[in-house]
């Protein structure tokens, strides 16, 4: 009996199944809902706006019943004062654009070294057993330890800066890319191999796209680390030569015991740290598990 | 004739199995397939031969532990026999896991143009070839789909579009539709059958389904498990359109039904302390 007289065990016409195929395709899609954007901005931005309009409160209630002296804790009027006559003077300008110039010089040096060092965690088995736990515990080391080593190191210099921010952010980074490849599911390596991925062409197509969750999980940890280590080594490394910067204004507030200086300066930090967060970070992030079907989108 | 026990049988098989006028399109010659650290146990495959011959739709049936996976591995080049050899004189094989295994960062062409790409269609070609064989699984107009907008039986057949964009001869399916509900699986044994018909591929089906293997195939393999042997075919002859709940499907379903228990039992009577000494 020859192949050919077997064929043909099918039960209808092309278009049979394809009509059927059609009806049971519109049944089993998912249901898409979109949400308007107003109720959408309504459940995210409201809260926060709620949350820091309490917090203003708070702060005023506690200047009107005079728990602490002025200079101790002056009224958010003060602090905004302090704000306007150096944002006036230009040196508010200067100190957020050389404190973010530095920032992202820094993340996106720590960006190049901590993908190359994960990568060759990922793919070394040597490489890990030999310097995973000192990445690890490199991450969990407040890099404001590293300050005084780095000032000795490179004096008080953009070096020493960087040291620090390095040292801050490339551990956040590396492991994040590590676990990112981890996590990987072996079904993915094998299609890949199926569909003739090998080598670079596997890296490439498969497992780093694979690992960009827990990649952009690293990326996000590593930003935050940067912003923290660079105040702190600011802070620290305070010299004329550098400039001004957030940290420096911190420092003179200080010497000057100018509290509302020393609040006008954390609360920059706090929102360049955030703004650049929720600015860059929250949406790529989004968009990357929504593409993938990670989170419910704006449903819950 | 290789296979070591094969029995015929009166009502259903027709004795001369392909070997005549037809190329094989695979071949597996007394292959054996032990993991390593597991030296002690039964082998997963055990002295296997198998022919399938060009544009032949073999289904592979088993219970658990017999290998059946194994085997498709072996043939699609994921994993190397210990003994034996292993050919597909047919081509490339593509092969279908049970999960549709999509990747969620593209969209559902894109996947389909990924396997276009690895295989080295130019750029410009790329777009075009994924739109039509999303066609030819009545899934046109889906190509910028996400994944996870997809239904089991959709995300299967973009599965099936990708692995025709493969340009393989063979097509390896390893429990394809166990996932899905039996409405969308019974849908996807006729599409199935008309890309088999329209293109001509050798088809290897691994299944656990006793009426889906004899649904589709044209000839059933019964294997046994630890060590997983073939130990008995038969060969699918009936006559006109064939369907799940049809008469003649659930005949011989029945029939090895009853050889597929006695395989299982098997297990029962022996010690599992036996096996490894």
């Amino acid at each position: 009996m020859s192949i050919g007289t077997l064929r043909s065990h099918g039960s209808g016409t092309t278009d049979d199944v394809a009509s059927l195929e059609a009806g049971l395709d519109a049944l089993d899609t998912p249901s898409r809902t979109t949400v308007p954007l107003l109720s959408r901005l309504r459940r995210s931005v409201l809260p926060p706006i709620v949350a820091v309009l309490f917090l203003l409160v708070v702060w005023l209630v506690l200047v009107a019943l005079h728990v602490k002296p002025t200079y101790v804790l002056p009224p958010p009027s003060d602090v905004w004062a302090t704000f306007t006559d150096y944002w006036e003077k230009g040196a508010v300008q200067e100190a957020v654009w050389n404190s973010l110039r530095r920032a992202f010089v820094g993340f996106a040096i720590s960006v190049v070294v901590g993908t190359a060092l994960g990568l060759l965690l990922a793919q070394s088995r040597f490489v890990r057993t030999a310097i995973g736990p000192l990445v690890s515990g490199l991450q969990s080391l407040p890099s404001v330890a590293w300050v005084p080593a780095a000032i000795i190191w490179f004096g008080l210099s953009d070096a020493a800066i960087y040291t620090v921010v390095l040292l801050g952010a490339v551990p956040s980074i590396a492991n994040g890319l590590l676990a990112g490849v981890r996590q990987v599911p072996p079904l993915y390596l094998r299609v890949g191999r199926v569909l003739g991925a090998r080598g670079w062409a596997s890296i490439r197509y498969v497992v780093l796209p694979a690992a960009m969750p827990g990649y952009l999980a690293g990326l996000r940890q590593g930003w935050a680390f940067a912003w923290r280590s660079l105040m702190a080594a600011e802070l620290i490394t305070f010299s004329p030569e550098l400039g001004t910067s957030l940290g420096q204004l911190l420092q003179i507030g200080r010497e000057l015991s100018d509290m509302t200086l020393v609040m006008a300066a954390i609360l920059m930090i706090l929102v360049v740290g955030v703004g650049i967060e929720l600015l860059v970070f929250a949406p790529i992030e989004r968009q990357m598990l929504r593409s993938r079907g990670l989170t419910t989108g704006s449903a819950t | 004739m290789t296979l070591a026990t094969v029995k015929e049988n009166q009502q259903w098989a027709v004795a001369d199995v392909p070997e005549s006028d037809v190329a094989p399109a695979i071949l597996l010659d007394r292959v054996t397939k032990r993991f390593r650290g597991d030296e002690t146990r039964p082998a997963v495959l055990q002295d296997v031969s198998l022919t399938v011959a060009e544009g032949e739709f073999v289904s592979l049936l088993g219970a658990s532990g017999c290998g059946k996976s194994t085997l498709l591995s072996l043939v699609a080049g994921l994993e190397k026999p210990t003994s034996g050899t292993v050919a597909a004189p047919g081509g490339r094989a593509a092969l279908i896991f049970q999960e549709p295994a999509l990747f969620p960062w593209l969209t559902a062409g894109q996947n389909v143009e990924l396997a276009l790409k690895l295989r080295g269609v130019a750029r410009k070609e790329r777009r075009g070839q994924a739109e039509h064989l999303l066609d030819r699984v009545h899934l046109a107009g889906q190509h910028g789909s996400r994944v996870h907008e997809l239904s089991g039986g959709m995300r299967q057949r973009v599965a099936l579009a990708r692995a025709l964009g493969q340009e393989a001869r063979i097509l390896l399916m390893d429990e394809p539709f166990a996932a899905l509900d039996a409405i969308t699986r019974d849908v996807l044994h006729d599409e199935l059958i008309r890309v088999w018909e329209e293109t001509g591929l050798s088809i290897v089906f691994v299944t656990h389904n006793v009426r889906e293997a004899v649904r589709l195939g044209q000839r059933v393999e019964l294997m046994s498990s630890r060590p997983g042997r073939f130990v008995r075919r038969w060969t699918v002859d009936i006559d006109g359109p064939r369907r799940i709940e049809s008469a003649g499907v659930a005949a011989l379903a029945s029939e090895i039904t009853e050889d597929l228990r006695r395989e299982i039992r098997r297990h029962a009577a022996v010690p599992r302390v036996k096996a490894s000494s």
